[in-house]
């Protein structure tokens, strides 16, 4: 029983990704530069759910790793002559610094207090970047030169401008967080993590350094989210300040609650259908956040497991 | 302007400030302290307060003051009623969860800033003091609508304090606040009082909107501040600690003027934002309020 389901949930993900890679193909001009950023924004919002829906720890302030990404690789990119593949590697070490950092004092708290302080975390950052007008251009942002936009590697050629490869490279990715993710979740520590979420004082009998557990859930989720930053300034050839603003922290938390907190696949699909329902209001009104609001309080009220979770309870079990 | 009186003004607007800040602040942690909700919201329903005074004011066209006066009435009432309502609707069925209500008020927080910016516009718009006069120092004159809020601000402090230490309706709240079962256990209706209590926070807000709209403009973006701050001062005086919150709204009213006289707004609102983080992490009762028991 127990392989059978393996298998599936392994064609299940395989699946996925297949589907993400054929339909490229056919999709016009738009909606494939949509769906690159949608997906890119899926492995930030796949961070995210490694902390909130596996560990229980809301956070909000995770827009802080996502720009401490975008900016560390896109500020290199600017500033420095070191490559694009140095500068993505140096945008996910600070993502990761920041995360260890936070997390050591942070984690401290719990409960309400840890969204708080997490929150005004996340609005220190965005204060920082906007003091430092002077390098990082505040709201304005910086826009990276030409020589930043392609690169070589093990003998391949890149080049950032073309959306064929950028598409395939967002996809590239996307499937390691998400074998990274399957890894995690579905072995011992994924089990210690959601034995957290449960009940923490019980873990914690139970001889599990709680402690170290949670640090090290927020720095692989901060760290996922720094790549989906780094990678998305890279890409994308912009940084600017308006990605470390408590909305785009908020916006990881719905598309995670939209989805389906605590399922693997579920921020993807929530990361999916957000973008898509705020770009079409967003054509109609410029008030396009009121979605947000309404979409925010109608999951809390009445789907709080969302898509997925409510798939997984009601008629797929095996569902991860 | 010598430094005496450069000073003295300085004080002025801190008191200004840290008069609106105390009743903001307040509300949010009435709210906190009794339901133990943190309302993301809040700041909307501050924003609310200045939006519906203007709307209010702008339809009496007789005299400034009977439009003031009037929006002082009427504007808490109706930003209340949407707090109850809101509380019924949304906060009650979630059985007040920490979690849920969080993401629930940031949720609420949208609809009302997005629903305002519909219907009001993206325009900052004005509403007429009540009054004109201007109290002429030696060294400078002052707006005698200023020392009104402050004074307004004193007697509805005082008001609340009233309320809560010497009447029942304080002891019901006081009692639900200290230890809900019980509180229910000798009878008292619980879920009354907490949306009474949110409507309440929400109208401090409101009052305090109202009070501040002749001198600041009403913007649908005007609640994010007063967020930030009150979260600042709720922390700094202890989470639900009544006294403490009026300490913390009156240091970080007055020093934040002085502050930013010395160093850049952003820099200071990073080092207040800075250090209040670090109290929450290492002395969660706030720096006034009592110990955790």
């Amino acid at each position: 029983m127990r392989s059978e389901n393996t298998i599936r949930v392994i064609a299940l993900h395989v699946g996925v990704l297949a589907a993400l890679f054929l339909v490229q193909f056919v999709l016009p001009d738009y909606h494939h530069l949509a769906l690159t950023r949608v997906m890119l924004l899926a492995i930030y919002a796949m961070g995210y759910n490694m902390l909130f829906g596996y560990t229980g720890l809301l956070s909000l302030g995770h827009a802080m790793f996502f720009a401490a990404g975008l900016y560390g690789a896109g500020m290199t990119a600017y500033y420095t002559d070191l490559g694009v593949p140095l500068a993505f590697v140096i945008g996910i070490i600070c993502g990761a610094a920041l995360s260890l950092v936070i997390g050591v004092i942070a984690l401290r708290t719990t409960g309400v207090a840890f969204m708080i302080v997490t929150m005004m975390f996340g609005q220190v950052a965005y204060l920082t970047i906007t003091y430092f007008t002077d390098y990082t251009r505040g709201e304005e942002g910086l826009t990276m030169p030409t020589s930043a936009r392609s690169f070589d590697l093990l003998g391949l050629h890149v080049d950032l401008t073309n959306a064929v490869q950028r598409y395939n490279l967002a996809l590239g990715l996307l499937a390691l967080t998400l074998l990274v993710i399957f890894v995690v979740v579905r072995g011992p520590i994924g089990r210690v993590l959601i034995a957290i979420r449960e009940n923490e004082t019980r873990t914690l009998m139970l001889g599990f350094d709680t402690f170290r557990m949670k640090l090290g859930a927020l720095v692989l989720s901060g760290t996922i989210s720094a790549m989906a930053g780094a990678a998305y300034g890279l890409m994308f050839a912009y940084v600017g300040a308006t990605f470390a603003t408590i909305q785009y922290s908020i916006e990881a938390l719905l598309f995670t609650l939209l989805g389906g907190a605590g399922t693997i696949l579920g921020p993807l699909l929530g990361s999916i259908l957000m973008f898509y329902i705020i770009d079409i209001t967003s054509e109609y009104t410029q008030a396009y956040l009121l979605v947000t609001g309404v979409a925010l309080v109608v999951l809390v009220l009445f789907f709080p497991k969302g898509i997925l979770g409510t798939i997984r309870e009601r008629w797929l079990s095996w569902l991860p | 302007m010598a430094f005496g009186p450069f000073l003295l003004l300085a004080t002025l607007e801190g008191l200004l400030q840290a008069a609106v800040l105390t009743l903001t602040a307040l509300g949010l942690s009435l709210v906190f302290g009794v339901m133990r909700v943190v309302n993301v919201a809040h700041g909307e329903f501050y924003m609310l307060g200045a939006v519906v005074a203007w709307w209010v004011a702008s339809m009496f066209s007789l005299h400034p003051a009977v439009g003031f006066f009037a929006a002082l009435v009427i504007s808490p009432l109706i930003v209340g009623a949407i707090a109850f309502a809101s509380e019924r609707l949304i906060l009650k069925r979630l059985n007040y969860d920490p979690e849920s209500t969080i993401v629930a008020t940031i949720g609420m927080l949208y609809i009302i800033q997005q629903t305002v910016l519909l219907t009001y516009g993206p325009d900052a718009r004005p509403v007429s003091a009540p009054f004109y006069y201007r109290i002429q120092l030696p060294w400078f004159g002052y707006s005698g609508y200023n020392l009104f809020v402050i004074a307004a601000a004193i007697v509805l402090l005082l008001a609340v304090w009233f309320v809560l230490s010497r009447t029942r309706l304080g002891l019901i709240m006081r009692a639900t606040q200290f230890d809900r079962e019980m509180a229910q256990a000798f009878g008292i209706p619980i879920e009354r009082v907490y949306a009474f209590v949110f409507a309440a926070g929400a109208m401090l807000a409101a009052i305090a909107a109202v009070l501040i709209v002749p001198i600041r403009q009403a913007h649908y973006l005007m609640g994010l501040d007063p967020l930030l701050l009150s979260f600042i001062v709720v922390i700094l005086g202890g989470l639900g600690s009544l006294r403490g919150t009026v300490i913390a709204a009156l240091l970080i009213g007055l020093s934040d003027g002085i502050i930013s006289v010395f160093f850049s707004p952003t820099l200071a609102k990073i080092i207040s934002t800075l250090l209040v983080t670090l109290v929450l992490v290492f002395k969660p009762e706030g720096l006034f309020g009592a110990k955790a028991r």
